[in-house]
């Protein structure tokens, strides 16, 4: 049955009056000041180890995301740990929380479809992380331009740019994720804990499980040299389930200029490549699109999961 | 004759095999103020989520208006109210910024907005509260904003589910003259509701729902004729007779129950007061009222039930 209407109807409506309540609420306040003062600890860290080698490097604030001092991760590794802890904080009870609150049968009673409102929150949600995530990166790089004296070159903008998206990319998963668990589970504590064990799972667990699954289902033969390399594929493959792994990779890619795979590389293939020079943009992206498109599926197929459970629920409250 | 603004035709819900509303047919027509009674698991929310197209039917068809709840749900929602049990609003928004959000979602511009948020405030007495968060409020007063959502989009056709359940007395009756006055307004009202008086005081007719089937759709005389089957309930007071010894025997008189020392019931089969009146008076007896009962909703509704209970 064809119904008679833009799914869209009401669509920005629910996603600002969303991202109104995010920007508003104590919730976001907190984990934003958390993230905030990580972030400008690791910055202030990388700019006193990068401050030496300012004139050694042509990418030197891409260097301000990446380079670590103890016992301060980098900036990179911040947010890839802290950064689906904010999505989660944002979708956890998109939709149950109506429900709980008593408003989803009035609100779905305005004249909009379940598409806008499903579709809104997951717009709300990700234009609120995308603000704090290009403040953090204008605050990164004015503090990069205030204390190593120097302005980020073009190449720095742009690949920082192209890093930001894919930051939101993977932001992007645990939010849709966090949003289908509010979706199937309507008590707000039980998804928020449930995306949570998600969370665990991948950024602590992860990098354990896979080398013990990739050496059962690809044992080494003292024998024969390929299977290391065999057992080393699967282990990659099994990593890369793990959004944490994905990001990992885009950024190492992205950020760092002279990095020319994210695999094992032979001689053979490096012939005729000059050892420590940069990769043109355009080729850092074409090597990070399957971790890019990866992240983007999984976002899709979180959407899609929770999309089709929200159609089919009958709302009562 | 008025214009039908909701009509439902063998409409049907099943989960699996249990059956929770049982192909009702209902006709409403434009003006009219009409309950939804019966127990709890009756099939009055589902039908109620039904019409709204909140839940798709199993079976039958659904015309508000003249248009399908599922095929044009937007073009039946923007002429449609709905109005929950235990309305929820957004507790951290005030009743304004409450309404504003609604008038933005059924596609109001600003202005028009603005002017109707604050005519629909007048008319509820909340425009000294409006400024002030939900959490705030009262749940009459919630209700009541619930009644200025409905003004503000100018809707054609209400649905209230248990407007009055947790209310206070005083509440309630300003809720009720809210609803009378949306009627007197033309808007047409359904209402769904466990309080019985509630329902009596402001709906034309009534439909009562048995296990997914309307068991009866008319008016509350039109019930109370069908249960009591041409019962009239006379009360009388007087002092100085035994209105049991001296009127028993009486013409058309089925029983008298002495309700205090000067005041009786009488159930006869037709009007008996002139009779009454006479057989006071010659027996010596100081009458002092006689009064033939209205038809009450809560004895025919549970007179009605009653039966039911008996013939399963």
């Amino acid at each position: 049955m064809q119904r008679e209407g833009s799914p869209f109807t009401g669509l920005s409506t629910v996603a600002f009056k969303e991202a109104a309540d995010h920007m508003t609420g104590a919730r976001m306040h907190l984990i934003m000041l958390l993230v905030l003062l990580t972030a400008i600890g690791s910055v202030y860290g990388a700019i006193d180890r990068i401050r030496d080698v300012v004139s050694e490097d042509a990418f030197l604030f891409l260097k301000l995301f990446t380079v670590a001092r103890e016992p301060l991760p980098s900036f990179a590794s911040f947010l890839g740990f802290l950064l689906p802890l904010v999505a989660i904080a944002l979708g956890f009870d998109a939709i149950n929380g109506e429900y709980n609150r008593r408003t989803m049968s009035r609100l779905l009673a305005q004249p909009i479809f379940r598409d806008a409102v499903l579709f809104g929150k997951f717009l709300g949600g990700l234009l609120v992380i995308g603000i704090a995530l290009l403040t953090l990166w204008l605050l990164t790089t004015g503090l990069g331009i205030i204390f190593l004296g120097l302005p980020p070159s073009g190449g720095d903008i742009v690949r920082g740019l192209c890093w930001l998206v894919a930051t939101l990319a993977y932001a992007g998963v645990w939010l849709a994720l966090a949003i289908a668990f509010s979706t199937v589970i309507r008590s707000p504590a039980t998804s928020a804990l449930a995306a949570l064990s998600v969370w665990l799972v991948f950024s602590m667990f992860w990098s354990m499980i896979s080398p013990l699954v990739a050496g059962m289902v690809a044992p080494i033969d003292p024998l024969d040299p390929v299977t290391v390399l065999n057992q080393f594929e699967w282990q990659q493959a099994i990593a890369r389930i793990s959004p944490q792994t994905l990001y990992g990779e885009i950024t190492g890619l992205l950020l760092d200029p002279s990095a020319r795979s994210t695999g094992p590389l032979f001689g053979f293939q490096l012939q005729g490549a000059v050892i420590g020079a940069p990769l043109p943009t355009m080729q850092s992206l074409v090597l990070v699109w399957p971790q890019i498109s990866g992240l983007i599926a999984a976002t899709l197929f979180m959407f899609t999961t929770a999309y089709v459970v929200f159609q089919r629920q009958e709302v009562r409250a | 004759m008025s214009e039908i603004v909701l009509e439902a035709k063998g409409l049907a819900k099943r989960y699996g095999s249990a059956v929770a509303v049982d192909g009702i047919d209902l006709s409403i027509r434009a003006g009219e103020v009409i309950g939804l009674l019966g127990p709890n698991g009756a099939g009055k929310t589902t039908t109620i989520l039904m019409l709204l197209g909140l839940t798709e039917s199993s079976a039958g068809s659904v015309s508000i208006l003249g248009k399908d709840p599922l095929r044009q749900p937007l073009a039946v929602k923007r002429d449609v109210g709905y109005l929950p049990d235990a309305v929820g609003f957004y507790e951290t928004m005030t009743g304004r910024e409450n309404l504003a959000y609604t008038a933005r979602l059924s596609g109001m511009g600003a202005d028009q907005a603005r002017t109707r948020i604050a005519a629909a405030l007048e008319k509820v007495r909340l425009t000294e509260a409006a400024d002030r968060r939900v959490a705030t409020y009262s749940r009459g007063m919630r209700q009541r904003l619930g009644i200025a959502e409905f003004l503000m989009r100018d809707c054609r056709l209400a649905i209230l589910d248990e407007p009055t359940s947790g209310l206070d007395p005083q509440s309630t009756q300003e809720l009720l003259d809210l609803i009378h006055g949306l009627s007197q307004d033309g808007m047409t009202i359904l209402v769904s509701s466990h309080m019985l008086d509630v329902v009596q005081s402001i709906c034309h007719r009534v439909a009562l729902f048995n296990k997914g089937r309307i068991g009866f759709f008319g008016t509350i005389g039109e019930l109370a004729d069908r249960i009591g089957r041409g019962t009239f309930v006379i009360d009388v007071e007087a002092a100085g007779v035994d209105l049991e010894k001296i009127a028993s025997s009486a013409d058309g008189v089925k029983s008298i129950t002495r309700t205090d020392p000067e005041n009786w019931q009488v159930e006869a089969t037709r009007d008996v007061r002139s009779d009454l009146a006479r057989i006071v008076v010659e027996a010596g007896g100081d009458l002092r009222n006689l009064d033939l009962r209205r038809a009450r909703l809560e004895e025919a509704y549970n007179r009605y039930f009653r039966e039911v209970a008996d013939a399963a």
